[in-house]
């Protein structure tokens, strides 16, 4: 059952929110000892009284959204009023907000029910969930393997049905990856569309909060409740129609889709490469035309861009995390610059270690030439490339990743190639555009494949409207089997 | 003497005058703006600790910065004022470094497009007006303070100050002498206080000086290593901390060493200054542009319509008032030593068109009440609707002087109208002749010695004599009659003494 249909059966009665509730912690009782896709769960009884209360509220019209009474889970690193907001990091184990992010009350208005936290890389750093301070995520559709990430519990928790909706954010891939890996679809709308008001910052100029779910149109439902514009952040753009379930549309004729690729070729797993032309193939029956474009980078420039720029915004984002107002402080220390580095040594784990130093590194006055600002002139470099394909073409395809079905166990011999699987995620991110990562069919042992259209930046009307199609085309086999 | 490093200081002295002193400011200016620079935090001064604040100002995870329009007006007021360049897009940038009164572990400041650059400010130096020039002025938030607590060993934070906005305004080094550093401040404090954008007052932390310092043999035109000098907390202070400075780097360079390129911290009790950091010890900031806050674009629209709110400032209001009112220029000074102060005598004199005599009534009456109430004079408690009544009292014969001062006193702080509190009280000016002759009469014949001490050539019995009869009046009296006439009775006296 889609988060629309859970909607509907609880709006005509079919449903109480309460039976809702009472079924979700049931199967997250059932299934997420192993998944370990939650962090934290609310208080059932707290839930089931709210239950009620937004019952109340749907019986007297009060509440009248397609959503109301449906359960959602969210990222870690998302802030919650009165709930542990931990980013899966030791320095905020025990922190508790005494703020709700901007998304959280857009997702208390439209009467959505927050069952938990989920899961992530540490402070949204990584790409495997396994950089988690606490616990790895499994796999639903096989529980040897990653679930991607760093949103990894919010796609198992969807994936596996325990919730039929989550929040994650996406800074480089963040949503879209483990959307991919876990055959959920996964969207990153365009920079500014969602509040990051509340949002624990990791590389402010690519952050974004974005909806998860089983399909395209929960999707696509669910953006229409988290994008406003929020006066408390300073990038939110005002945009004044964000209907995007009218989008929902099968209709891709006309459409032209470019295919997009890097410069040089980039070794592609081949159950990818397959999904990859057999979407096109079915967009083009579909009466779309599909041309393959080439940007002038390679992927490694892309990725470069990203990391130099990513891993300096956080370094700085994470100065906070000092010991010395909230969260984590070392104990035992003789002087305040022992406690600073007690505090930072202790509370973060070695990814995030590992991007303050590159970021810190890059941001050095000796550096910051060379890097730092070369980074930026290339940033905007790509998003001119970009921009200009818009007047070719209304929709991007693309790979979400390069491969698929990544083992828990395999250990990555260079970090670099845990930054390498993110080569066609970045783009999004670096060019602040919209992009959405579709499940298409699985790989050769079964794990799902996604694949990716982007689109220009606020026409998530389009992009919906395309990704709509292809899914609603697609055929059987190519569902991820949920 | 011994100095520092086993120098010989006493040598050095007659050295200095071989040497030329060339300073540099960084001003940071604290404004007046209602709420915090990048929050809507109150910016109330001496409030309980911690009570002004939220996520944003603490450095809560999650919160972003929204930037206060009116600190940018206020900021190219000042840039105006101070004849700079308004950068038409201007940005911020953050400061990294790691400091417990820093919540966020960055300042947000801006380093690559400040909004002011350039601009200069003349002041009188000691051989005519001089240009100060300015490098740049730009914006950034305060830290919070810091409270340390000897017996506890701890120390502990108040975030109310954090995100106060501020604005740092850097100077050329065109500074010469600590002389021209107190008039370049003098200035600065003036034309921001006209501005009304801070109260500037470096006692109280609102007006923050670091100096930077070097010296050089005069003719050398390349820049001696300068030192930078914090801890200023007074005028004082400033130049005693110049004179010092000046000293220890000739003494140096007399003695054949090199002076450091550091930070020194000056102790106004000790009276000397010690090293906080040396230029190996310096903070790379990682400076990169602030990407939770967009460009700030600058139309000339909004320029112009700031320039206009530009207020006379002090430099014109002192030659105005010499060519419009003949006043002198130690008064014209005086009266606009604050703008409420210039303010209140031109409304004044609008009402009663006697500038010399508004002048000094503000300049002795006023500024003697304010000192004893403990008030300066940014606090008029009075309007000058009221004052023009009572020197129009004053004028008119209503009120003498001394009377007029007692009714000053009791409408200070209120708003009571001076002509109904004179009579509601009685106090208009006893100018009937026979009554005050009656009076005379009386005194004088109960003060027979001193008439005779003054028929003896004592001419001060009459000021006695005067004085009697005015606390017989309760000093209603007009005291240029009783002067009269207490003379005119004594000259009698001594006709018929004769």
């Amino acid at each position: 059952m889609t988060a629309l249909e859970l909607g509907k059966k609880i709006k005509n009665g079919e449903l109480t929110v309460r039976q809702v509730v009472e079924q979700t912690y049931e199967k997250i009782a059932m299934l997420d000892k192993e998944l370990q896709s939650f962090l934290s769960l609310r208080e059932k009884e707290e839930v089931l009284l709210e239950a009620d209360e937004i019952q109340e509220k749907i019986n007297s019209k009060q509440l009248i959204h397609s959503l109301a009474g449906v359960p959602i889970a969210m990222k870690d690193n998302i802030c919650t009023k009165g709930i542990t907001t931990t980013c899966a990091s030791k320095m905020l184990e025990h922190f508790i907000p005494m703020y709700d992010a901007t998304v959280i009350d857009n997702i208390k208005k439209a009467g959505m029910i927050i069952i938990g936290k989920t899961n992530m890389d540490e402070f949204a750093m990584g790409s495997t969930t396994k950089h988690s301070a606490f616990q790895i995520t499994k796999n639903p559709n096989n529980t040897e393997f990653c679930v991607g990430g760093s949103s990894g519990g919010s796609a198992a928790a969807v994936a596996s049905q325990m919730v039929p909706l989550s929040l994650g954010s996406d800074t480089g891939g963040s949503i879209r990856q483990p959307s991919a890996f876990c055959g959920i679809v996964g969207m990153k709308a365009s920079y500014g569309l969602v509040s990051r008001n509340g949002l624990i910052a990791y590389a402010s100029s690519m952050d974004q909060i974005g909806p998860m779910a089983t399909n395209v149109s929960d999707c696509a439902a669910l953006l229409e409740v988290i994008a406003s514009y929020d006066s408390y952040d300073s990038t939110s753009v005002k945009v004044t129609d964000t209907q995007y379930t009218k989008s929902l549309i099968n209709d891709a004729k006309g459409m032209k889709i470019g295919l997009l690729q890097y410069k040089q070729d980039n070794p592609l797993d081949e159950s990818i490469q397959c999904a990859i032309n057999q979407a096109k193939e079915n967009l083009k029956n579909l009466g779309a035309t599909v041309t393959t474009v080439t940007i002038p980078f390679t992927a490694k420039q892309v990725l470069s861009v990203y990391y130099v720029l990513a891993c300096a915004e956080a370094s700085s984002n994470l100065e906070r995390y000092d010991g010395v107002a909230y969260g984590f402080r070392s104990d035992k220390d003789s002087n305040l610059s022992e406690m600073y580095r007690k505090t930072r040594t202790q509370g973060f784990g070695s990814e995030v270690k590992r991007r303050i130093m590159l970021g810190s590194f890059v941001l050095s006055a000796s550096q910051y030439e060379h890097y730092y600002k070369k980074a930026l002139r290339i940033r905007e470099y790509i998003c001119s490339e970009v921009s200009r394909l818009w007047n070719d073409y209304d929709v991007l395809l693309l790979p979400t990743t390069s491969v698929s079905g990544v083992p828990i166990k395999e250990k990555m011999v260079h970090t670099t190639k845990e930054y390498e699987m993110d080569c066609y995620t970045v783009l999004a991110n670096l060019t602040k555009l919209p992009a959405i990562s579709i499940p298409y069919g699985k790989d050769e042992n079964g794990l799902p494949i996604g694949i990716q259209l982007m689109g220009n930046y606020l026409q998530e009307h389009t992009l919906f409207q395309v990704a709509y199609t292809l899914e609603k085309n697609m055929e059987k086999e190519k569902r991820s089997g949920i | 003497m011994i100095g520092e490093n086993n120098i010989d200081c006493n040598n050095a002295n007659c050295k200095m005058l071989e040497y030329e002193t060339v300073i540099g400011l960084e001003v940071h200016i604290e404004l007046a703006t209602n709420t915090k620079i990048f929050c809507g935090c109150s910016t109330t001064f001496g409030e309980e600790e911690n009570v002004n604040i939220c996520p944003v100002c603490t450095g809560m995870p999650g919160s972003l910065p929204v930037l206060n329009k009116k600190v940018v007006e206020y900021a190219i007021a000042v840039g105006l004022a101070l004849h700079g360049n308004i950068t038409p897009i201007t940005r911020f940038d953050r400061k990294n470094y790691f400091y417990p009164d820093n919540p966020q572990g960055y300042q947000i400041s801006q380093l690559y497009f400040p909004i002011v650059t350039g601009g200069f400010l003349t002041i009188q130096g000691e051989d005519g007006n001089k240009n100060i020039r300015i490098h740049e002025l730009h914006m950034e938030e305060d830290a919070g303070k810091l409270i340390h607590d000897e017996k506890e060993n701890s120390s502990y934070i108040d975030f109310n100050r954090s995100g106060v906005p501020l604005i740092e305004i850097v100077t050329e080094p065109d500074l010469r002498s600590a002389g021209e550093v107190m008039e370049f401040l003098e200035t600065l404090k003036s034309r921001i206080q006209y501005l009304g954008v801070s109260d500037c007052k470096l006692q109280e932390g609102s007006m923050r000086v670091d100096v930077n310092l070097s010296v050089r043999k005069k003719g050398d035109t390349k820049l001696g290593t300068r030192t930078e000098m914090k801890n200023l907390n007074s005028f004082r202070g400033i130049q005693r901390a110049i004179a010092e400075e000046t000293k220890r780097q000739i003494a140096l360079l007399e003695a054949g060493k090199v002076v450091e390129r550091e930070t020194r911290r000056w102790d106004d009790t000790k009276g000397t200054s010690y090293s906080m950091r040396s230029k190996e010890d310096a903070m790379d900031y990682r400076y990169f542009p602030e990407p939770d806050l967009p460009p700030v674009i600058i139309s000339n629209d909004w320029i112009e319509k700031i320039k206009k709110k530009e207020p006379e400032f002090r430099e014109e209001k002192i030659i105005r008032y010499q060519s419009q009112y003949g006043l002198s220029e130690y008064d014209s000074r005086l009266l606009t030593e604050t703008k409420e102060m210039a303010a209140c005598f031109e409304e004044t004199i609008v009402h009663f068109n006697q500038p010399k005599e508004v002048a000094n009534w503000l300049m002795v009456e006023t500024l003697s009440l304010l000192k004893e109430k403990g008030l300066d004079s940014t606090k008029l408690l009075f309007s000058p609707e009221q004052l023009a009544s009572l020197l129009t009292m004053i004028y008119n014969k209503v009120i003498n002087r001394t009377v007029a001062k007692e009714v000053f006193e009791a409408i200070f702080g209120t708003d009571l109208c001076p002509v109904e509190y004179v009579a509601a009280h009685n106090l208009s000016m006893i100018q009937d002749e026979e009554r005050i002759i009656q009076i005379v009469e009386q005194v004088i014949g109960e003060n027979e010695q001193s008439v005779q001490d003054y028929i003896a050539g004592k001419k001060r019995a009459m000021g006695f004599l005067v004085g009697q009869v005015m606390k017989a009046t309760k000093g209603k009296a007009d005291p240029q009659k009783v002067n009269e006439l207490v003379q005119v009775c004594l000259e009698g006296f001594i006709k018929s003494e004769v």
